[in-house]
């Protein structure tokens, strides 16, 4: 019964979006105030986006409920989940498949349309009206999908005696919650795209659109990073291979909607503060969710292999395809048509904030390109007829001949004044960055000669960038700073701070790969490892052979390590388990493999100094991002709230019309 | 892409610039998603005879599985699964109806337990001549398929002649047969 309520929830819901289209579209032919019924249709919009909503999200937790009580009657249950499952990867079952995570981005989405519906007032009614018409012609896209191609609540007959359990690479607490992550991000793009799409259709591109989207270019951006920064964690320590880092097709489908989402959140910065670069907004909203839809294409349609490969299958690719032409196609001839109208607004100066931002905006839209030509460069070839794949040799230079720059202007660009300023009064205040850098670029140079071009530039810009962005602060009052600019520098040094992990990683790490008896002792850095035993143990859905290792850090007092290779049952899969053990100065990395027919163990090991740098700057632009998102909606209900009371106040007192 | 501080109103071409590179992305996914034949992994084994792989029997209820040597009276289907797979459940029915056709079905039971096995054939039906259980995946590796369920179809000689891979749907049922006949010939 809960799946075929499911089921009726989610066409119920797909009924909706699409009376929120209709409706919408309808109620936008028609000119201001000359009809009352097209009035009220518009009226309309706002409760049946909420409802969507609402069906959509109980839709989705008749889902949840079958995975929690392991309904194996349901194929989707079946396919993906077993009862001896732990409960949480139960749960984490309902999105750790294709049609559950097509359900959960519906929902997501349709919860998302909701929000806008209850609280955005800011816009004029029309502009709200067609982008929740936007929103839900995108929706219907998914609903279609999941109602045509593929029903997450079909039945199995006859049922099977148990399931086919989760992939055991994705029984991992922190990759439960991967993907969701990177799903809400996905479609706070969509909301951006939405509004993009109001803005344009009603011609309403100026800084009250800006500000209204901003909160969810901010909110997805957040998002974005933590998944991006997670998924970099769980492949550094759960694939085993020691890298964070692989350039796959699939981790560039969730770099590319960051990069233009981290560009779209500072050009509607601009266009909030100083209505410039209207155009240039609208474009990057578009093309922001248009890559998270690329990203979903890439990772579905298998067109690419990946370390991802277990979501693959063409059929749906194709229909993800044809979702991608209709509304990016859509989005970019409606962008054609309408930009000419679209004035650039207000002009600025070569030296100033706005320039600043248009120079950072244009170089991550480069390493955007190049990210993408990256990925889609062996299916170029291939249509020539040669096989080729591009690694870290092409995406490293490529992506720092752009990067590196921009960070020099990141460091310089907050402390710029908007539309006019000079280099003379911001000198003073970048000496001390200056010298930082210079003086890491000697030192470097003279305790480790050997160092790349670019782990060395990249850890000396990283330190002066660190110091940069925290001079904005200087000469404030701390207490009285506005988020949003405590934001700014948490997230600016957040990146500092992820560039220095990056180049140490890069160049300071050592690697030892060593077959060892029990009892032998192997050093890696300034460690000495004694691997001690090897002993099975065992968990509740895999058995696994246990490495017990004694650390000692420059003969220091030993830690105990205990990578493990995991043989799981439901698949029958082995992992390695690698274990890890983190000092302020780096981390140990250790992870065991097969045993030789010489009785001796596969062991790989690695010291890397400040790896963890890397995803606490994650973190810590991730948490910026926050800061900025709670003081713009903070500062929002404010401007709300003395709106309404100077409404109320000339209710009161009605001079002359209303409106 | 229009220099946003100098351009009043970006030029007609910059606008529909990124129409058209959406345009040429969309072409080409296009034409690699009708080109799939990079990801199909297809036995290099096809006109090769099977390999002699001694495997134990899964069952007491059907013999075991003689892989290569003998030379048998037909052409016959090695069918690869197991318990856990529920794709194979979906197969099982068809293999009846195949069965029912007069092939001779050998099935290896991959990474499995008889007393699983068992269960699996009460549920699903026992459409097998003979199972052999491979409890190291050693007949997969051999003949280069790639998952569970696969189907081979085998000639007289013991050469392959036919892979299929995924679960045996209805809409291939007349492939397998027509297959199974051009087996008959020698190759």
């Amino acid at each position: 019964m809960i799946a075929e309520i499911g089921l009726v929830l989610l066409w119920l819901a797909a009924a909706l979006a699409m009376l929120q289209l209709l409706s919408g579209a309808w109620s936008l032919t028609g000119k201001d105030g000359t009809d009352e019924l097209r009035a009220e249709t518009a009226g309309m919009v706002r409760p049946v986006a909420v409802m969507q909503g609402v069906l959509a999200a109980l839709s989705f937790a008749m889902l949840a409920w079958l995975f929690v009580r392991t309904d194996l009657s349901v194929l989707l249950v079946a396919l993906n989940s077993h009862s001896d499952k732990p409960f949480i990867f139960k749960l984490a079952g309902t999105w750790g498949n294709h049609e559950g995570s097509m359900l959960l981005w519906a929902t997501v989405m349709g919860l998302a349309g909701a929000l806008v519906a209850l609280v955005e007032r800011r816009l004029p009614e029309k502009t709200i009206v067609a982008t929740l018409a936007a929103q839900a012609f995108v929706s219907l896209g998914f609903y279609a999908f999941l109602l045509f191609s593929s029903n997450p609540f079909e039945r199995i007959s006859p049922v099977p005696a148990d399931g086919n359990g989760l992939n055991p690479l994705l029984q991992d607490i922190g990759l439960a919650f991967h993907p969701p992550t990177l799903y809400f991000g996905y479609v706070g793009l969509s909301v951006a795209f939405s509004f993009a799409v109001g803005a344009l259709i009603t011609r309403e591109v100026g800084p009250a659109f800006a500000r209204a989207m901003r909160p969810w270019v901010l909110g997805a951006w957040i998002f974005l990073t933590v998944g991006i920064t997670a998924g970099s964690y769980w492949a550094y320590y759960e694939l085993g291979w020691g890298g964070w880092w692989f350039w796959d097709p699939v981790e560039n489908a969730s770099l590319m909607p960051w990069l233009a989402a981290t560009a779209l959140l500072h050009s509607a910065g601009v266009l909030a503060a100083r209505d410039a670069l209207r155009t240039w907004t609208i474009m990057l909203g578009v093309v922001a969710f248009s890559m998270s839809m690329v990203g979903t294409f890439l990772v579905r349609s298998g067109i690419l292999t990946s370390v991802h490969a277990f979501a693959v299958d063409p059929e749906r690719g194709s229909f993800i395809l044809v979702l991608l032409a209709i509304y990016i196609g859509g989005a970019l001839t409606l962008f054609g048509l309408r930009a000419a109208t679209v004035t650039e607004g207000k002009q600025f100066a070569a030296v100033s904030r706005e320039a600043s931002l248009v120079f950072n905006n244009v170089a991550l839209t480069a390493i955007l390109a190049i990210v993408l030509l990256g990925t889609l460069y062996p299916l170029v070839t291939e249509a020539f007829g040669t096989r080729v794949s591009i690694g870290p040799p092409y995406f490293n230079p490529m992506g720092a001949v752009f990067a590196l720059p921009m960070m020099v202007v990141m460091a310089i660009g907050p402390l710029l004044r908007w539309r006019d300023d000079r280099f003379g009064r911001v000198g003073r205040a970048l000496i001390l960055p200056g010298l930082a850098t210079i003086a890491v670029l000697v030192a470097t140079l003279v305790l480790a000669p050997g160092i790349g071009v670019l782990p060395l530039l990249g850890l000396a810009l990283a330190v002066g960038l660190a110091i940069a962005s925290v001079i904005p602060l200087f000469g404030r009052n701390l207490r009285r700073t506005p988020l949003p600019i405590w934001g700014m520098v948490v997230s600016h040094l957040g990146l500092a701070v992820a560039v220095g992990g990056m180049a140490s990683e890069s160049a300071f790490s050592t690697e030892r790969l060593v077959a060892a008896q029990v009892g032998d002792t192997v050093t890696v850095g300034p460690w000495s490892i004694e691997l001690a035993a090897v002993e099975p143990v065992a968990g509740p859905n895999w058995t696994a052979l246990q490495a017990d290792m004694q650390a000692s850090y420059e003969g220091g007092a030993p830690t105990q390590m205990l990578p493990q290779s995991r043989t799981f049952t439901s698949p029958p899969q082995t992992t390695s388990e690698s274990a890890l053990h983190t000092r302020w100065n780096g981390q140990l990395y250790t992870v065991i493999g097969e045993l030789g027919e010489d009785g001796r163990w596969q062991l790989r090991l690695w010291w890397k100094p400040f790896v963890p740098l890397i995803w606490l700057g994650g973190l810590l632009v991730a948490l910026g991002g926050a800061l900025a998102l709670v003081g713009r909606i903070i500062s929002g209900w404010r401007r709300q709230y003395q709106a309404r009371r100077i409404a109320m106040r000339r209710e009161e007192r009605p001079v002359g019309d209303l409106r | 892409m229009s220099a946003p501080d100098t351009a009043k109103r970006p030029s007609r071409w910059a606008i529909w610039l990124p129409l058209g590179l959406f345009a040429l992305l969309c072409a080409l996914v296009a034409w690699g998603l009708a080109n799939p034949g990079s990801t199909e992994v297809e036995s290099r084994m096809i006109g090769q005879p099977l390999p002699a792989i001694e495997l134990p029997q899964a069952v007491e209820e059907n013999p075991g599985v003689t892989l290569a040597g003998a030379r048998e009276s037909g052409p016959r289907l090695l069918n690869i699964w197991a318990s856990w797979c529920v794709p194979c459940i979906v197969e099982a029915p068809v293999l009846e109806e195949l069965k029912a056709r007069g092939v001779a079905i050998d099935g290896v039971a991959i990474r499995d337990k008889s007393e699983d096995i068992e269960m699996f054939l009460q549920r699903n039906g026992n459409p097998y001549r003979g199972i052999a259980r491979d409890d190291v995946s050693a007949v997969q590796m051999a003949i280069g398929s790639s998952g569970v369920p696969e189907t081979f179809v085998i000639d007289a000689d013991g050469i392959i002649r036919y892979q299929h891979i995924g679960p045996i749907m209805e809409r291939d049922i007349a492939q397998i047969m027509a297959r199974l006949k051009d087996a008959e010939e020698p190759a």
